[in-house]
């Protein structure tokens, strides 16, 4: 088993209302020259959270004490550039096992569901919801439910489900990963190098 | 039944399919580099297990080596670990290891066509985004987080979700300094950065066509920048003409065969895309972008978009435009800059020296620009010398550094310094991609070179 299970998250929320967060942003390169997987989760957003001076940025989410929780929500194209899984690791290591946004970019996404935390894709219509319930209440909570792939607003009684693969969702419901399936598979892969030209 | 090129590799490289799931691909070549390989590695030690295929993966370093002084031990204690790391793994796996001074050395998407290890037909993947340059050779070729690293490491496959395809065509004739930058920077402009999220796209019309395999590579490697998987063009003589004799293609009989089997790809006429999109080459002009994501580019003579002519919520529009302290509206021309990096694996080979030195032959560097001249590769750096375009760096006052991705994404000492504005050859426009609180304006190298000269931003046509 290569990570925690994930069934159903029930947390409160950190807003990140900001469209295009890309990899760069989430874990600067300076920080990618550890050769174990230690440490980023305190240098998630580190530049939107400190100053050059490494005083904190009071406005930045991350520093205020009102938001917390398992769940971050950000803007539309949610990590794109890198393929860092840099990125993936520092918002696990910080605490969160449940991104939500209206749209990922596709290697941030592969890379979540690879280390375990849940990208949940709704419509624009019902992130802007998530945003003004978070910020009316920050202590509303979302559930999430990967089995019946629904999240909801309890307070507000809303609603809307999302689409994951068979395969990945059962990776992620028994904390299985890749890696393991295809270590059960290689005598196949073998057959299949010995016919490949290159 | 028709098919896309992108169908034809992809379908003879799945080893299984797994139902409503991803399909398990088999990997030809997979480059590994310092930075997103040591924890993949630590992986398979967890688990016992060696690489299934060590002769099938490559490995460089590039990403945070020094571009000076590469004689001399690396002074940053943590990237020098890194190396050593890298070095240790590949020893100890038997993987082919070209490190920081070895003369094959470079940034890995520039070595590996280099050397014949990018092929048409082939799968190629790296950690690293910009992978997508390989599609030039008719390869699908993406960049993998490091979990997928670890996992072609130890079973030489991966799991992939088939992508959905488009493609892109460009016929017409391109103008007088308009470059391959120029076009991705456009198409990148139209389509945004997410615009080809979940596809693989090929390129295709005359402008690809008549375009070298250096300007192919160029449009490849940006295709992540709209947010696509990767990009690829149908191989033809050029492509042919390009990778025979090197190191890692197959010679005689071989390379008959293989020709044979290349000759095959390309997508018949009748074969359907998910999408097609189209433009024409002769409304391109030279771009250049003014915020902090490629996709804000423009026609270098055109003005910032006011927001309410743009597609993001105005917030975030402004948070960019006030990272850059840029207005709406604006011209870019005539604003002062600081820096030039000419480099990377976007425009770090030959054509893009070239393309710098037409530019900036007979004339000065500016004296308020810091000059950063990066080449891809020791290849690279001997043919600067060897065709003369050394001398005329430096007679115009430019040096030219050792092979690295340098300031591309400053994990080395290359970093621009917080505020100053850099006009660069590279693909990312970031909030502080090449130093915190570095503002990027990304161009082709005769824009930069341009820069580099008049010390503004200025269209370089006018210096022809
Ligand atoms: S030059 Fe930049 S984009 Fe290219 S491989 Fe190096 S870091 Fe990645």
């Amino acid at each position: 088993m290569a990570y925690d299970k994930f069934t159903i998250l029930t947390s409160t929320c950190v807003p990140l209302p900001i469209e295009n967060v890309d990899t760069d942003q989430i874990i600067p390169a300076r920080f990618l020259k550890a050769i174990e997987r230690k440490g980023f989760g305190d240098n998630l957003f580190r530049d939107w959270k400190f100053n050059s001076d490494n005083t904190p940025k009071k406005d930045f989410v991350l520093n205020n004490p009102t938001y917390k929780g398992k769940i971050l929500v950000g803007g539309k194209n949610f990590g794109s550039g890198s393929s860092r899984e840099h990125a993936a690791w520092s918002i696990y290591d910080y605490g969160f096992r449940c991104v939500i946004s209206s749209f990922f970019a596709d290697i941030f996404s592969a890379n979540c569901l690879n280390i375990g935390v849940l990208p949940v894709r709704v419509s624009e219509e019902f992130l802007n919801v998530i945003f003004e319930s978070i910020y009316n209440n920050p202590t509303v909570e979302l559930f999430v439910d990967l089995p019946n792939q629904v999240v909801r607003i309890p307070e507000l009684n809303l609603s809307e489900s999302f689409n994951i693969n068979d395969y990945k969702k059962n990776n992620m419901l028994n904390g299985y990963d890749d890696i393991d399936y295809l270590i059960n598979m290689k005598k196949s892969i073998t057959d299949f190098a010995n016919t490949t030209p290159l | 039944m028709s098919t896309t090129l992108f169908d034809k590799v992809w379908d003879s490289h799945v080893v299984n399919k797994i139902s409503n799931g991803p399909d398990v691909l088999f990997i030809d070549r997979h480059l590994i580099h310092e930075v997103t390989s040591p924890v993949a590695f630590i992986g398979l030690k967890n688990r016992g297990i060696k690489v299934m295929y060590p002769e099938k993966t490559f490995a460089t370093a590039d990403h945070n080596t020094p571009t000076i002084n590469q004689h001399l031990p690396v002074l940053d204690a943590l990237s020098a670990n890194q190396l050593k790391v890298l070095e240790h793994n590949s020893n100890e796996h038997g993987i082919l290891y070209w490190g920081l001074g070895h003369k094959k050395n470079g940034i890995v998407h520039v070595v590996g066509p280099e050397y014949g290890i990018t092929q048409p037909g082939a799968t190629i993947v790296c950690g690293d985004s910009h992978t997508s340059t390989h599609g030039a050779f008719g390869a699908i070729a993406f960049g993998i987080g490091t979990s997928e690293v670890e996992m072609v490491l130890s079973t030489q496959c991966i799991m992939q979700p088939k992508p959905k395809k488009m493609r892109i065509t460009i016929n017409g004739n391109l103008s007088k300094g308009v470059t391959p930058k120029d076009v991705a920077l456009y198409i990148i402009s139209k389509l945004s950065t997410a615009g080809a999220t979940g596809y693989f796209v090929e390129y295709s019309g005359e402008v690809f066509t008549k375009m070298s395999m250096e300007g192919r590579m160029t449009v490849c490697n940006l295709s992540i920048e709209m947010g696509a998987r990767g990009g690829m063009i149908a191989p033809d003589n050029k492509t042919f003409e390009y990778i025979k004799d090197r190191e890692f293609t197959p010679k005689a009989e071989k390379w008959e065969k293989a020709m044979a089997y290349w000759k095959t790809l390309k997508t018949d006429d009748s074969a359907i895309f998910d999408k097609e999109i189209s433009f024409e080459g002769g409304v391109i002009t030279p771009m250049i972008t003014y915020g902090t994501n490629p996709g804000m580019g423009m026609g270098i003579s055109n003005e910032i978009p006011k927001v309410k002519d743009q597609n993001s919520a105005s917030a975030s529009y402004f948070k960019s435009l006030s990272y850059m302290n840029y207005n709406e509206g604006e011209s870019m021309l005539g604003k002062k800059i600081d820096f030039v990096f000419l480099g990377s694996c976007t425009n770090g080979r030959i054509e893009d020296f070239r393309d710098f030195a037409k530019i900036i032959k007979g004339r000065k560097k500016a004296d308020n620009v810091t000059a950063w001249l990066v080449p891809g590769s020791h290849l690279v750096e001997k043919a600067i010398k060897d065709e003369g375009i050394l001398k005329i760096l430096n007679e115009s006052g430019f040096e030219l550094r050792e092979p690295g991705c340098s300031a591309c994404l400053a994990m080395n000492d290359d970093k621009i310094p917080r505020g100053k504005y850099a006009v660069s050859t590279s693909n990312r426009n970031f909030e502080g991609r090449q130093g915190q609180g570095s503002r990027t304006i990304l161009a082709s190298p005769l824009v930069a070179a341009a820069a580099a000269v008049t010390g503004i931003i200025t269209d370089p046509r006018t210096l022809f």
